[in-house]
């Protein structure tokens, strides 16, 4: 049963990942038509805008100290940060500590920037597209992004630890009445999945209760009647793919201290993504939250030893590799518009 | 008077004739030439350095490609000379003079594997055919190197082999081509187990997480025999693929597996993110039949280190080098890379550097560029100097023979490459196995080919 409940939170951890990438995708499919496969490429933009802060709050005065040597036997090179010697030492390491949550503020101009340049910059001449042409267009623009990450991060995982405060782990069990340190479960996971649920709803809600939201949501149900009643839904639109970016690079910044990040980390999540919004349903966002959620738990009861062995023995070994495609293709026979597509979306 | 009137079958005709002709000087000379495949021509050799440059293994990568950039400047007579002034051959000092391989200018072309074995095979064909590599050196995954190192068997030139560490480079998979400098997984185990056992006891329950290839399976072997020898009992053993990169979902379950023990036999990019899900998982607060539960990490490495941070304080492992280690040698190979490019070496960039320089040495001795030549001159090698003391490149499967070293994360580290220390230089004598060891039978060195 602990086990059990372990790879429910596990699933729900993976899943908030997925949901917040495929909300991103789903909206920006939803709203402009456009297949953006460089969705991942955002989530990684994200996750180096942790650690682009980290690097500059670690900015350092370097002095000299003569009673240490470094490894070449040289005197060694001191270095300490300017936010140190701004706020004083206690401050400036609380400061640095904290580079990630701080990060969140940092990484949503520059995600809604980035979204806007690249919606204004190329995506919007591949409106009238083929998906073909646009799948092309924004995975080709994926691999480019990602070559510039890697020219300047290297191609090694950068650590960006979450704050000490929540770096420990949290015995869930006790809660529910199990034993201790039966179900123990990392701190920053359980932050991470908050923090994506408080995301998935403030997108909701910004959708729901709001007049710009009222508007996107008509202009996804009927493009042409919205233009037609004289409300500039493409100025709309833009924003919405800068708000889809900004999702998946908050997504991105939060995940950070889980596993450190590499400029390959958004191609990881990019075909699990993809699949989510396809099993969700193409454009539709409660579809993307459910699906990522429900195979983020699937995925993880599939790498339970119990359930592998299982599997092995009526000749399906990996199961947990392949657990997610296989739900994809039983779906899509059964419900070829996925769990909550609507009729007419991707379809003539 | 008749014009010839082009036709479409003529043009063809003519042109496969005119083909065969510009082709014919190069076939009669290209390969039976001097009797070995890609014999320099000219005033240079060219060398084929084959590193992941991306994937989970890129980081050694970029740094087995700086120690090749370093090697081959000391070759050709630049910089300080590193290991050069401190590498002993068979007993005197080394042939290398410091105007490249036998008095041609080393070159070199690089290929990135991807840490993929059709990719690596690929980028070596690549170098072997378009750029007439003399021989082909890189490594940093075990399924990549036995790949190439197969590869290189049938092209006719000489693999020395990077990082590699599974026990089938040297074992069923062998090479008369291949040579492999770095250590073996059976060596690790063999080293580490005795260390484990005195810090942890006999009575211990192991659950391994493996990475599912070549590597990952003969290490995880050779560590099982060698803890269930001191008393240990492996509780279960976890296949993860390569592409992993959140472990959670595999370590969840060790929490409740009765394990004490949790050994993880993954290396680079995947080592980094199974232990740091390990460490927020609570594995290392936490208490089971009544110990403290422990993490081993039997292959280790600093850049490793660097990229899992704080976790690796206190956890033991093995290393083939360590850039702190005292002897002269290893200080002068430190001293050239820290000078050159800012930082230690890692124990992949000491490998490299050490293969490319007995690659060149072998060619000086054999006074040939010809596998064969270089094959006999490296079998049964003794050497000294570079860094692990008195070394033997072993003739019955061509891998090298030394001392081992155990180490540990560091507690304190006093810098940021200050994050492991050697707690033991477990010697050679320990660490060797007969050549038809049960973990390395089966293969079959062969004949050296030399490719013409």
């Amino acid at each position: 049963m602990d086990a059990i409940l372990l790879q429910i939170l596990n699933g729900l951890d993976k899943g908030s990942a997925y949901a917040l990438i495929a909300l991103g995708l789903t909206l920006i499919f939803g709203t402009l038509g456009v297949v953006n496969f460089a969705h991942g490429a955002l989530f990684m933009i994200g996750a180096f805008c942790a650690v682009t802060l980290q690097k500059i709050l670690t900015i350092s005065s370097v002095s000299i100290d003569p009673e240490k040597k470094d490894f070449l036997g040289n005197p060694m090179e001191v270095k300490t940060p300017y936010v140190e010697s701004i706020f004083g030492e206690a401050t400036g390491q609380l400061i640095i500590n904290w580079s990630v949550p701080l990060a969140i503020l940092f990484a949503i101009p520059v995600m809604l920037a980035v979204g806007y340049i690249m919606e204004r910059g190329l995506i919007k001449h591949f409106y009238k597209r083929p998906h073909a042409d646009q799948i092309l267009v924004t995975f080709g623009l994926a691999i480019v992004i990602q070559e510039i990450v890697k020219h300047y991060y290297g191609a090694n995982p950068i650590p960006t630890p979450a704050p000490d405060a929540l770096r420990g782990s949290f015995d869930f069990g006790v809660l529910l009445g199990f034993d201790p340190n039966a179900v123990i479960y990392p701190l920053w996971r359980l932050v991470y999945f908050a923090f994506s649920a408080l995301v998935i709803g403030a997108v909701f809600a910004f959708l729901q209760f709001t007049t710009f939201g009222m508007v996107v949501r008509a202009g996804m149900a009927d493009r042409e009647t919205v233009g037609l009643l004289g409300i500039n839904i493409d100025r709309r639109f833009t924003l919405t793919f800068g708000i889809a970016a900004a999702v998946a690079g908050l997504a991105g910044v939060m995940y950070t201290p889980i596993n450190s990040p590499n400029y390959h980390m958004g191609m990881d999540f990019l075909v699990l993504s993809f699949v989510v919004v396809v099993v969700g349903g193409m454009g539709s966002l409660p579809g993307a939250v459910l699906a990522g959620f429900l195979l983020g738990i699937l995925e993880s009861f599939a790498a339970m030893n119990e359930v592998k062995s299982f599997f092995e023995a009526i000749y399906l070994p990996s199961i947990d590799q392949i657990i997610i495609y296989l739900v994809a293709i039983i779906v899509l026979l059964t419900r070829p518009r996925g769990l909550m597509g609507r009729r007419g979306v991707m379809e003539e | 008077m008749t014009l010839i009137k082009p036709t479409r079958r003529g043009v063809i005709q003519a042109g496969a004739l005119a083909g065969a002709g510009i082709a014919m000087p190069t076939i009669l000379t290209a390969e039976s030439h001097a009797g070995y495949r890609n014999a320099p021509q000219g005033s240079t050799v060219t060398l084929g350095f084959n590193v992941p440059q991306s994937g989970p293994y890129a980081d050694e990568g970029a740094d087995e490609l700086r120690a090749y950039e370093l090697a081959v400047e000391h070759l050709n007579g630049g910089g300080d000379g590193g290991m050069m002034n401190t590498f002993t051959a068979n007993g005197s000092k080394n042939a290398l003079k410091g105007n490249g391989i036998l008095g041609k200018k080393v070159e070199f072309v690089t290929g990135d594997t991807q840490t993929k074995s059709d990719a690596a095979r690929a980028s070596a064909k690549s170098m072997i055919e378009k750029d007439g590599a003399v021989m082909i050196t890189g490594g940093s995954s075990s399924g990549v190197a036995i790949a190439v190192q197969g590869l290189c068997q049938e092209a006719g030139v000489i693999f020395m082999a990077g990082l590699t560490h599974s026990n089938d480079t040297t074992g069923k998979d062998k090479k008369a081509n291949g040579f492999r400098h770095f250590f073996n997984g059976y060596m690790s185990a063999a080293a580490l187990a005795p260390v484990l056992e005195k810090m942890y006891g006999k009575d211990r329950k192991a659950y391994h997480l493996t990475a599912d290839y070549t590597w990952g399976w003969t290490q995880q072997e050779s560590i099982a025999a060698a803890t269930e020898a001191k008393g240990w009992e492996t509780v279960k053993n976890v296949l993860t693929p390569l592409a992993t990169t959140d472990f959670s979902s595999y370590v969840a379950p060790v929490l409740n597996s009765g394990a004490d023990v949790l050994v993880l036999n993954h290396y680079g990019g995947n080592m980094v993110n199974s232990l740091t899900s390990a460490v927020q998982f609570g594995l290392r607060d936490k208490q089971v039949n009544g110990k403290n539960f422990e993490i081993v990490v039997p292959l280790y490495s600093r850049l490793m280190a660097r990229g899992a941070g704080e976790n690796v304080k206190g956890i033991f492992g093995s290393t083939n080098w360590h850039w702190s280690l005292q002897d002269e040698a290893s200080k002068a190979f430190v001293k050239s890379f820290g000078t050159k490019y800012g930082f230690p070496p890692s124990q992949a960039a000491h490998t490299c550097y050490v293969q490319t320089l007995l690659y060149a040495n072998a060619a000086e001795t054999a006074g040939t560029f010809n596998p064969c030549g270089i094959a006999e001159a490296l079998e049964g090698l003794q050497f000294d100097g570079m860094g692990n003391g008195a070394t033997e490149y072993r003739a019955d499967d061509h891998q090298c023979f030394k001392d081992v070293l155990v180490v540990k994360g560091k507690d304190n580290p006093t810098s940021e490459f200050d994050l492991l220390e050697v707690v033991e230089v477990t010697p050679r004598e320990q660490v060797e196995y007969a050549p038809d060891h049960p973990m390395f039978a089966g293969g079959d060195l062969g004949q050296c080919n030399p490719g013409a």
